[in-house]
C-alpha cells in the first residue's frame, strides 16, 4: 500500500476529531442546559451517554429490533433514567450547597455505573453502524459512513435544540428561570417542572450521543466518566452556559486531540486537552464565548 | 452369670460406639488453597474467567475423592483490579485464612505489589499474570512463579512468523498499561537481535475511544506489517480501526491478548485476516492428536463449554494450570509452603494449557516460545497460520 | 485545646492502643490491622482535605496527585539515588508543597465547579506524567522492590510496627490541626468559608489563607504519599487515579467534613466497607457503594459526626 499523504493524514486526523468532538460537544450540551437552569454540574452526564449505548445495543442486537425504532426508544428510556435521577436525587435537596450538589451527582453517577455493570457486565459492545462499513475515500483518508451520520445528526440536534428555546413557550420559561427563578415564578412559571424536563432533556441528548457513537467505538459500562469529563471540559471552554460556546469548543476540543495524537504524542493527548482548559480557567474562566460580566447571565 | 452376659454387650456397644466416633473423626481436613483474581473491576476478562475455572476444578476434583482423600477447599478473593485491595486479600489469605500456597493474581501490576509479603510470609504464590518482570531477577523471586507465557515468548514467536514471510520493516502500537508497556518493551529489545526495523512506536490510552489518529501515522510510514499490543476493548477497536481505514493490506498482528472468540465477535467481521500467537488451549480442535496437550486441552474446552454455556477465555486456562499445577505439587508433599514451593520449582514435563511446563531454580515460568502456535483469523475463527 | 477535643483525642488513642492487642489474638480478623494502617494512610491525606474543603471552603478533586507525588518521589529518590527514606520524605513534601503552591495560586482564584474542574484537570495530568515518563516512573508496569523504613536500626517492616508509625503521624498532625484551626488562622479561614466577600471586607487576607491550606493539605498528601510507598514497596500510576481522588472526597463527606473528626471516621468507614465488608455484595457492590454515599449525602448532609446530634433533634422535635 502507497503511504498516505499528508494531505490525506490531515484529512484523517480532521474528519477523527470532528466525530469525537461531536460527542463531546453533545456532552457539552448536555451540562449546560442542566446548569443553565439549576446552576448544578450534573457529573452523572456520561452515563447518559453510557446508557444511550448500552440500551441501543439491548434493543437493536438482543431485541432485534429495527434501527429506528430501537434509537426512539433507546432516547426515551434514558431519558426517563433522567427524569428519575432528578425527581428521587435533585428536587428533595433544594436547599443544599454546590459542594452537596457536585456530590450528590457524582453518587449517583456511581449508582448508574454500578446497575449497567450488573445488567451488562463488563464487556464493550458494538452496534452495527447505520448504513454499512465500507469507508469512503476523501482526499486519501477512509472516512466511516457512520462519521457521517454522527455529524448529521449532533447537526440536528443543534439546530432543534435552538429553535426550541427560541422560539417554544417551554425552552423560552426554560431560560427565564435560568435568568431569575424568582422572577420566573412570579410570572407564573413552574421552576421545578423546567427542572424535571432540563435534567430530561440532558439524558435525551446524551442517549442520542451514545447511540451514534458506539458503532464507531464501542461502549462499555465505565465509559462514562472520561466522556463527562472532557465533555465538562468543552463545556467550561466555549463558557459554562453558553450554547453555541459548548459546540463549538467541544469540536475544538476534538479536532485539538486528534492532532495531537497526530503529530506531537498519543500519550500525551489527553493531558494537552487538560492543559488548554487549565489555561483558560486560569486566563480566561468565563470561556472563549462567554462574556465576562455576562457569565451570570445565561445566554443561548 | 445374667450379668455377665449384659456386660458384654455392653462392652459390645461401648466398642462399637468408640469406632463410629473414631472414624468420623478421622474425616480428612481439607487441603487449602488460596486465591486472589481480578473478578470485578477492569481486569474482570481476566478474573472472571480463572475464577470459573478454579471453582469448576475444585468442584470436580472434590467429586472425585478430593486429593488422596482431603478435601480441596478453596478461597477466593477478588482484589477488584485494585492493588491496594490485592495487597490486604494476599494478607487475610495468609494470616486469616492460614493457606499454604497461592494461585493468583490476575495483574502483573498486582502481582509485582505482592511479591514482598510472599517472600516475606514464605508461602508460595503462583500469578495468573503475564509480565517477565515477576519472576525476574529469580534470586528475588524464591517464592513466585508464574504460569502465563510471557510476552519474550511472544514477541519471538511473531518475529519468527514475520521473518519467515520476509517483512522486516514495522510499525508497533500499544496500550499504556502494564500488559502493553511490558509487550512494547520486548518488541524494542528483540527487533534488533533479529533484524527487524521499528518504523513506529505509537501507544494509546486503554479507555481511548478511536486509534485512528495512530494507524494513520503508521500509514505515513510504510511500514510492511503493524503489531497491537492491548488487551480490554482497545484490541478490539484497533482492529475495526484498521479495516475501517481501509489498511488491510499491511498484516495485522496481535497480542497473545486476543485470544478469545468473543474478541472476534465483537469486531464484527473486521478480524478477518488478523493474526496472533495462541496457547494451545484456545485452538483444541486445531491441535494434532499426538501433541502431549491434546487430550487436557479437548477436556477442559469440553468441560468448561458445558458447565457455564460459553467458550472458555485464554486467561480461565491460566488458572487450569495455576491450580492444577498446585494440587499436582500437594497430591505429593502435602500443604507444606516449602515443601509445595520446591516441588514446583523442579517440576518437569507438567502438561497445562498453555504449555508443557519445565520449572528450575533459575526459570520459574517453565515455558519456551514453543508453547505458542502462530493462529489467523479466518471464517471468524481460528486457523494455524502459514 | 478545647475540652471536647481533648476528650475525642483519648478516646481515640484508647482505641488505637487496644485495637491491635484484640485484633492480633482474634484469628479471624488478624488481618484487620494492615486495613487499619491503609485507613491512617487515607486519614493523613484527608485530614488535610477536611481543612480544605470543610474549613476553608474550597474543593479538590485531584488530591491524589499529591498522595502520589509524595509517593514517587520517594520512591525515586531512594531506589535510583540511594537516599535515605526519611530524607526522600522530607525532599517529597517539599517538592510536593512548591508543586501545590505553583498551581494553587492561579486555581484558587476560581470559585465552585470551575475550581472543581481545575484541580480535576491538574489530577490527570499528573497521573498522566505518571503513566507516560516510563524512565523516570517505570509507567504503568510501576516499579518495585523499593526499600522499606528503619528507625534507629530498627526495621519498620513488621504490620505492628508501621501500625504504630503511621498512626503515631496521624495523631501529631490531628494535634497541629486543631491547633490550626482555633488559632488566629483558623477563625480567618471559617469567616472564608462562611463568606469570602465579608471576610474580605474585614481585611482577612483570603488568597494567602486559601493558598496556605490548600499547600498544607498537599503536603500532609505527600507525606502519607511516602508512607505508602515504603508499607507495599511498589508503585504503579494506577493507584493515584482520578477515582481514588473523588474516593477521598467521599471519605471527608461521609464522615461530615465541616468536622476534622470526621475524616477519621468516613476514611474508616469507607475503607473498612470497601476492602472487607462490601465482600458480600460481589458483583453489586459498586452499586451498593453508590447507594450508601447517595444516601447519606442527602439525608445526613453534614456526614456521619452528624448522627447522634441529628437523632437527638429529630427526637426532640417529635
Amino acid at each position: 500500500m502507497e503511504k498516505i499523504s499528508l494531505l490525506g493524514q490531515l484529512t484523517q486526523y480532521f474528519f477523527t476529531g470532528v466525530t469525537v468532538g461531536s460527542i463531546y460537544a453533545l456532552v457539552a450540551v448536555g451540562f449546560n442546559i442542566i446548569y443553565n437552569v439549576t446552576e448544578i454540574i450534573n457529573f452523572a452526564q456520561g452515563e447518559f451517554v453510557m446508557l444511550g449505548g448500552l440500551v441501543m445495543v439491548f434493543l437493536a442486537a438482543a431485541a432485534n429490533l429495527p434501527l429506528p425504532l430501537a434509537f426512539v426508544l433507546t432516547v426515551a428510556a434514558v431519558t426517563g433514567v433522567g427524569a428519575l435521577m432528578e425527581r428521587f436525587t435533585i428536587n428533595p435537596l433544594k436547599n443544599a450547597t454546590v459542594l452537596t450538589m457536585i456530590i450528590v451527582t457524582i453518587a449517583v453517577s456511581i449508582v448508574l455505573k454500578g446497575i449497567a455493570m450488573f445488567v451488562w457486565g463488563k464487556d464493550p459492545y458494538i452496534i452495527p453502524p447505520f448504513s454499512g462499513s465500507k469507508p469512503i475515500f476523501i482526499l486519501g483518508a477512509a472516512i466511516q459512513t457512520q462519521t457521517l451520520w454522527v455529524l448529521l445528526i449532533t447537526a440536528v440536534v443543534v439546530v432543534l435544540l435552538s429553535l426550541f428555546f427560541k422560539k417554544t413557550r417551554y425552552g423560552k420559561a426554560m431560560l427565564a428561570c435560568a435568568d431569575d427563578p424568582e422572577a420566573a415564578r412570579l410570572v407564573g412559571i413552574r421552576v421545578n417542572s423546567m427542572i424535571l424536563i432540563s435534567f430530561a432533556l440532558s439524558a435525551a441528548i446524551g442517549a442520542v450521543a451514545g447511540a451514534i457513537i458506539t458503532p464507531i467505538s464501542l461502549m462499555e459500562y465505565d465509559r462514562g466518566a472520561l466522556l463527562a469529563l472532557k465533555g465538562f471540559g468543552a463545556a467550561v471552554m466555549g463558557g459554562l452556559g453558553s450554547f453555541y460556546g459548548a459546540v463549538v469548543a467541544g469540536i475544538f476540543l476534538g479536532i485539538i486531540e486528534s492532532f495531537c495524537a497526530g503529530f506531537i504524542s498519543s500519550g500525551y493527548k489527553d493531558a494537552v486537552a487538560l492543559l488548554i482548559l487549565l489555561l483558560v480557567l486560569y486566563v480566561r474562566p468565563s470561556g472563549l464565548f462567554g462574556n465576562v460580566e455576562a457569565s451570570k447571565i445565561k445566554e443561548f | 452369670m445374667k450379668v455377665k452376659g449384659r456386660s458384654i454387650w455392653i462392652a459390645l456397644a461401648l466398642t462399637l460406639s468408640l469406632v463410629l466416633v473414631f472414624s468420623c473423626a478421622k474425616e480428612k481436613e481439607p487441603y487449602k488453597v488460596g486465591a486472589v483474581f481480578s473478578v470485578t473491576g477492569r481486569a474482570s476478562f481476566l478474573g472472571e474467567p480463572e475464577k470459573k475455572t478454579a471453582e469448576m476444578i475444585a468442584e470436580a476434583l472434590n467429586n472425585a475423592g478430593g486429593i488422596n482423600g482431603h478435601r480441596l477447599e478453596l478461597v477466593l478473593y477478588d482484589d477488584e483490579s485494585d492493588e491496594t485491595k490485592c495487597v490486604l486479600a494476599v494478607k487475610r489469605l495468609i494470616k486469616k485464612d492460614n493457606v499454604p500456597v497461592i494461585i493468583g493474581p490476575s495483574l502483573s501490576g498486582n502481582t509485582m505489589a505482592v511479591v514482598k509479603v510472599a517472600n516475606d510470609e514464605q508461602i508460595p504464590l503462583v500469578s495468573c499474570a503475564a509480565s517477565n518482570k515477576i519472576v525476574t531477577p529469580v534470586v528475588e523471586r524464591k517464592w513466585i512463579f508464574k504460569v502465563p507465557q510471557s510476552d519474550t515468548h511472544a514477541v519471538e514467536k511473531i518475529y519468527d512468523y514475520l521473518l519467515k514471510n520476509g517483512m522486516t520493516k514495522i510499525a508497533i502500537m500499544s496500550v499504556s498499561t502494564g500488559f502493553g508497556a511490558s509487550g512494547r518493551e520486548e518488541l524494542l529489545r528483540i527487533a534488533p537481535e533479529v533484524g527487524i526495523e521499528i518504523l513506529a512506536d505509537e501507544r494509546y490510552g486503554p479507555k481511548d475511544t478511536d486509534i485512528t489518529a495512530q494507524l494513520t501515522r503508521i500509514r505515513g510510514t510504510g511500514a510492511q506489517a503493524i503489531v497491537n499490543w492491548s488487551v480490554g476493548p482497545t484490541q478490539v477497536l484497533a482492529v475495526k480501526n484498521w479495516r475501517d481505514l481501509g489498511m488491510t493490506s499491511i498484516p495485522f498482528f496481535q497480542s497473545h491478548g486476543f485470544g478469545s472468540h468473543k474478541n472476534i465477535e465483537l469486531a464484527g467481521g473486521a478480524a478477518e485476516g488478523v493474526l496472533c500467537p495462541l496457547g494451545k488451549v484456545n485452538i483444541p480442535l486445531l491441535v494434532v492428536d499426538n501433541d502431549p496437550q491434546k487430550k487436557v486441552i479437548m477436556l477442559y474446552n469440553e468441560s468448561y463449554e458445558q458447565k457455564y454455556n460459553e467458550p472458555i477465555s485464554s486467561f480461565g486456562g491460566h488458572a487450569w494450570d495455576s491450580l492444577n499445577l498446585v494440587i499436582d505439587a500437594m497430591r505429593s508433599v502435602g500443604p507444606d509452603p516449602a515443601k509445595i514451593r520446591d516441588y514446583i520449582e523442579n517440576r518437569k514435563n507438567f502438561i497445562g494449557q498453555h504449555g508443557v511446563f519445565n520449572f528450575s531454580p533459575t526459570d520459574h515460568n517453565g515455558l519456551t516460545k514453543e508453547a505458542f502456535e502462530m493462529v489467523v483469523v479466518k471464517d471468524n475463527t481460528w486457523a494455524l497460520a502459514r | 485545646m478545647q475540652k471536647s477535643n481533648l476528650k475525642i483525642l483519648l478516646a481515640l488513642i484508647i482505641f488505637l492502643a487496644l485495637f491491635p492487642l484484640v485484633v492480633l489474638n482474634v484469628g479471624a480478623v488478624g488481618h484487620y490491622l494492615d486495613v487499619m494502617i491503609f485507613v491512617g494512610i487515607y486519614s493523613l491525606i484527608n485530614m488535610g482535605l477536611s481543612l480544605l474543603m470543610g474549613y476553608a471552603g474550597q474543593i479538590s478533586l485531584g488530591h491524589a496527585a499529591f498522595f502520589g507525588l509524595g509517593a514517587y518521589t520517594s520512591g525515586i529518590l531512594c531506589t535510583k539515588l540511594s537516599l535515605s527514606p526519611w530524607l526522600a520524605m522530607v525532599a517529597g513534601v517539599f517538592l510536593t508543597a512548591l508543586i501545590a503552591y505553583i498551581v494553587g495560586v492561579p486555581s484558587l482564584k476560581l470559585k465552585g465547579h470551575y475550581l472543581a474542574m481545575a484541580t480535576l484537570g491538574f489530577g490527570v495530568i499528573v497521573y498522566i506524567f505518571f503513566n507516560e515518563e516510563v524512565a523516570l516512573t517505570g509507567g504503568p508496569s510501576g516499579f518495585s522492590d523499593i526499600p522499606g523504613l528503619t528507625i534507629f536500626g530498627l526495621d519498620l517492616d513488621n504490620e505492628l510496627y508501621y501500625y504504630i508509625l503511621v498512626w503515631s503521624l496521624v495523631l501529631i498532625i490531628m494535634i497541629f490541626s486543631l491547633n490550626v484551626i482555633n488559632s488566629r488562622i483558623g477563625r480567618a479561614l471559617r469567616s472564608l468559608h462562611d463568606s469570602e466577600v465579608a471576610a474580605d471586607a474585614m481585611g482577612v487576607e483570603t488568597s494567602r489563607f486559601k493558598i496556605m491550606i490548600f499547600v498544607l493539605s498537599a503536603a500532609y498528601a505527600s507525606l502519607a504519599g511516602s508512607l505508602y510507598t515504603h508499607y507495599v514497596g511498589f508503585l504503579s500510576p494506577s493507584s493515584f487515579d482520578l477515582f481514588l481522588s473523588i474516593k477521598l472526597v467521599m471519605m471527608v463527606v461521609v464522615g461530615g467534613m465541616h468536622n476534622i473528626w470526621g475524616a477519621l471516621l468516613g476514611t474508616w468507614l469507607l475503607t473498612f466497607l470497601g476492602n472487607e465488608w462490601l465482600h458480600v455484595f460481589r458483583d453489586f457492590d459498586i452499586l451498593v457503594y453508590g447507594a450508601v454515599l447517595l444516601a447519606i449525602v442527602m439525608f445526613l448532609p453534614e456526614g456521619l459526626v452528624d448522627l447522634s446530634p441529628k437523632m437527638r433533634r429529630l427526637w426532640k422535635r417529635s
